[in-house]
């Protein structure tokens, strides 16, 4: 620790330059936090999605609907908890161009297997009182003001011929970080009363909790048997890899991000590498010095390495700081991205990340320092 | 001229020197490339998207969807209803017949080739017979057109590159159904050549949906008859639950979303990257005249113009900008350009193929980019070296 002033002496020498150094750490971590957290929008449902939960879907698409008469059967199944179904609405708020994440659900089923879904025991109760109860996410209610009891006016291009359909805010539900905080539900009754004749009793999709996660493959494989060769087949995956396939389908967002960052951080972890190099150059009189002093040719290296070391982490932890208080304001894109988030794990890897550059940065001057000859140095000068 | 004599001289000699000052110029030149690089290629990215999506639409096509409805998707036409539709002034006729076509829009499920244990969302298209001949840009590449009233279709050629299994020949199946791909069409890189093209009525039997239309596409007389369309469907009361719009305004805002995203964080990225550029611009420049502040100061003793001292490092840090920016757009352009790729479109819920591109506009956007983080990135060391005192250069070192 004494020897803290003498790295920070070294570091003085020249302020301009160790200032401008850490101005360019400090942005590549502070990049790299903000494009972690994008990749995290992206592919943080597939880490939150069950294992020990099935979707049925019908096996053309799921724009398909299947009927309502597939929820007894799939009940009788041994290994099955809970049953539901849950329906695309389509609602739009205000503009017809405004949709809203709208989904037809069955309260009671549907807050057994989404314990995430958290909602006061009073909530539970109005909601299920009403039928035209809503609940709506924290992230949508502050969007657009609303209460508990609020009247909500919803048109839906799909379903008629209601228009518009009318909901009572019954809950506002909140959840951990990971929950999508930005989703309106409500109940399948009050839905199929009111929609086109010819429509009633389908379903958009069914959500099957299962007892033992490890039987998932063989429950898919039991519903799809079921309902092969009727009018509407089925195709069942696990909810994670429900989720996975429609991340995939918007593209290899990960691989995308990743190379950012690491473009990010190589061009960056260069400049520190470089202001490393030179100011030990300048300083070979100097560590000379040093050395006659006394100093051995390990803490010599120690020295240097610590020196490259505080810097990236003192400019890498303003930087990753930064980050995540932009995260905290939230989805930069106006609602495009539900989950916006930096995930500890993330930062972790990113403090990592910075020992891992200081390290790199330093090592090759640290080296040069450490073989440096009293004699040859202190002529050079 | 004196002044310009001066410049010159100052110039050549720091442009000179650079070899001997290679490691931090070459940081500085890695530093902007890598810039450039990131902010071109992610800007191909919307500008290959952008392009997948005007190209789609046709000025001088008009199409009609349920009023509310702002995606074929969710739009229905009922059969009856087409049949008034089609009797509207404005319309271009075939002969006798309205030159239109009323289509089913639905998407199947197809494994993607980049991901194939994942099912994709790919849009398939029911078309009338004439459906071919509304939309002039379609060429047939391979195989042959689809006959009507059989399970024929043919593929776009964006989806045949994107999806496994629609070759001409080859039969996909899709829940019980089978189709036959008998031919590949392209649509001047449009959103057509993601979709499956089949007869409307043997799609609508299939999925149960008798009579029942998403959408109706038509080609308008002269482009100015779209007026005269749209006032005859919004003030006749048979037809007030249908929105007329251009074709070509319709895929514009079909895009709209996913333009944003990938412009917003395109954007935020890159202006970041290059805050970061100009940084170490600038810690490249100030070595660079740190290292130099000896001969500066013997220049301007000998009675060199302290401005001709400041142009020079300008110029010096814009030329390592201009290598810079050239290096990065060119590895963008040759890494990136005619990428092909395809992403879910939010609004439509199926996928769009479509090819990154590399523009001519956006290699100069990029190369502006350079020269700009090239000059922020001189001007204090430039300043910082024409205010030195003389004296005290002199006795540094």
């Amino acid at each position: 620790m004494k020897f803290l002033h003498l790295v920070w002496m070294s570091l003085s020498r020249r302020r301009i330059r160790t200032t401008f150094t850490l101005l360019c750490i400090f942005i590549a971590f502070l990049l790299f936090g903000i494009v972690m957290a994008v990749r995290t929008a992206f592919t943080l449902g597939v880490d939150i999605a069950g294992l020990d939960r099935l979707v049925l879907i019908n096996k053309v698409t799921l724009i398909l609907p299947l009927p309502i008469s597939y929820a007894q059967r799939i009940q009788q199944t041994p290994g099955v908890e809970t049953v539901t179904h849950q329906t695309w609405f389509n609602g739009a708020y205000q503009q017809p161009t405004n949709v809203l994440t709208t989904l037809v659900v069955e309260p009671a089923p549907f807050l057994s297997i989404y314990p995430e879904f958290k909602l006061s025991a009073a909530e539970v109760e109005a909601w299920l009182a009403d039928r035209q109860g809503a609940v709506v996410g924290k992230d949508l209610a502050e969007r657009y003001g609303w209460k508990i009891g609020d009247r909500i006016p919803l048109s839906s291009s799909i379903w008629e011929p209601k228009e518009p359909w009318e909901f009572n805010v019954a809950g506002i539900y909140d959840g951990e970080k990971s929950v999508d905080k930005t989703q309106f539900l409500f109940r399948y009754d009050y839905f199929d009363e009111n929609r086109n004749e010819t429509l009633k009793g389908n379903v958009g999709w069914y959500i099957v909790k299962i007892a033992d996660k490890s039987k998932a493959l063989e429950l898919s494989r039991t519903f799809d048997e079921m309902f092969a060769n009727s009018g509407a087949e089925t195709k069942t995956t696990t909810e994670k890899g429900f989720v996975e396939s429609f991340a995939k389908q918007v593209g290899d967002i990960g691989s995308i991000t990743v190379a950012i960052a690491s473009t990010v951080l190589f061009m960056f972890g260069l400049v520190a590498a470089s202001t490393m190099v030179q100011s030990v150059r300048e300083r070979t009189s100097e560590l000379a010095v040093l050395k006659t002093l006394g100093f051995s040719d390990t803490r010599i290296l120690l020295l240097v390495l610590s020196e490259s070391l505080f810097m990236t982490l003192l400019g890498g932890g303003l930087g990753l700081a930064a980050a995540w208080l932009v995260v905290q304001r939230g989805d930069p894109t106006g609602g495009l991205l539900p989950i916006f988030m930096l995930p500890r794990s993330n930062m972790a890897v990113g403090v990592g990340l910075m020992v891992l550059m200081g390290l790199v940065a330093g090592a090759l001057p640290a080296m040069e320092a450490m073989r440096l000859r009293i004699t040859d140095a202190l002529r050079k000068a | 001229m004196n002044w310009l004599k001066q410049t010159i001289a100052v110039m050549s000699v720091n442009l000179r020197t650079i070899p001997s000052r290679l490691g931090s110029s070459a940081v500085a030149i890695i530093g902007i490339a890598g810039v450039v690089v990131v902010f071109v290629s992610v800007l191909s990215i919307a500008a290959g998207f952008a392009a997948a999506m005007t190209g789609s639409g046709s000025h001088d096509r008009a199409l009609m969807l349920r009023t509310g409805a702002d995606t074929e998707l969710t739009s229905a036409i009922e059969g009856p209803l087409v049949r008034i539709i089609k009797e509207a002034p404005g319309i271009r006729k075939e002969g006798d017949v309205a030159s239109a076509s009323a289509e089913l829009y639905v998407i199947v499920d197809l494994p993607k080739k980049a991901t194939p244990d994942s099912p994709a969302n790919v849009p398939m298209r029911g078309i009338e017979p004439l459906g071919l001949k509304v939309r002039d840009e379609i060429s047939l590449i391979e195989g042959r057109p689809l006959r009507f009233g059989t399970n024929e279709v043919i593929v776009g050629k964006g989806a045949q590159n994107q999806f496994a299994g629609l070759n001409v020949g080859d039969t996909v199946v899709s829940g019980q159904n089978r189709w036959v791909v008998v031919g590949v069409f392209a649509a001047n890189g449009g959103l057509a050549e993601t979709e499956i093209w089949c007869d409307v009525q043997t799609l609508q039997s299939v999925y149960r949906r008798v009579n029942s239309f998403n959408s109706v596409l038509m080609n308008l007389q002269t482009p100015d008859s779209f007026e005269q369309l749209r006032d005859w469907i919004e003030s006749n009361p048979q037809t007030k639950n249908v929105t007329v719009r251009r074709e070509s305004e319709y895929y514009a805002r079909q895009g709209e979303t996913m333009a944003r995203l990938i412009n917003t964080l395109g954007f935020g990225v890159a202006t970041l990257m290059a805050i970061g550029a100009v940084f170490g611009a600038i810690l490249t420049m100030y070595t660079a005249v740190a290292s130099r502040s000896r001969e500066i100061a013997t220049l301007r003793a000998l009675g060199f113009n302290t401005l001709s001292v400041v142009v020079s490092v300008l110029i010096e840090s814009l030329v390592l900008g201009a290598i810079g920016g050239t290096i990065g757009a060119i590895g963008a352009y040759l890494a990136f350009d005619g990428f092909q790729t395809s992403t879910m479109n939010f609004q439509s819920f199926s996928q769009v193929a479509f090819a990154f591109r590399v523009t001519p506009q956006l290699f100069a956007t990029g190369l502006a980019y350079a020269l700009a983080i090239g000059l922020l990135g001189g001007l204090l060391p430039a300043i910082r070296a024409a205010r030195l005192p003389i004296s005290r250069a002199l006795r540094e070192l």
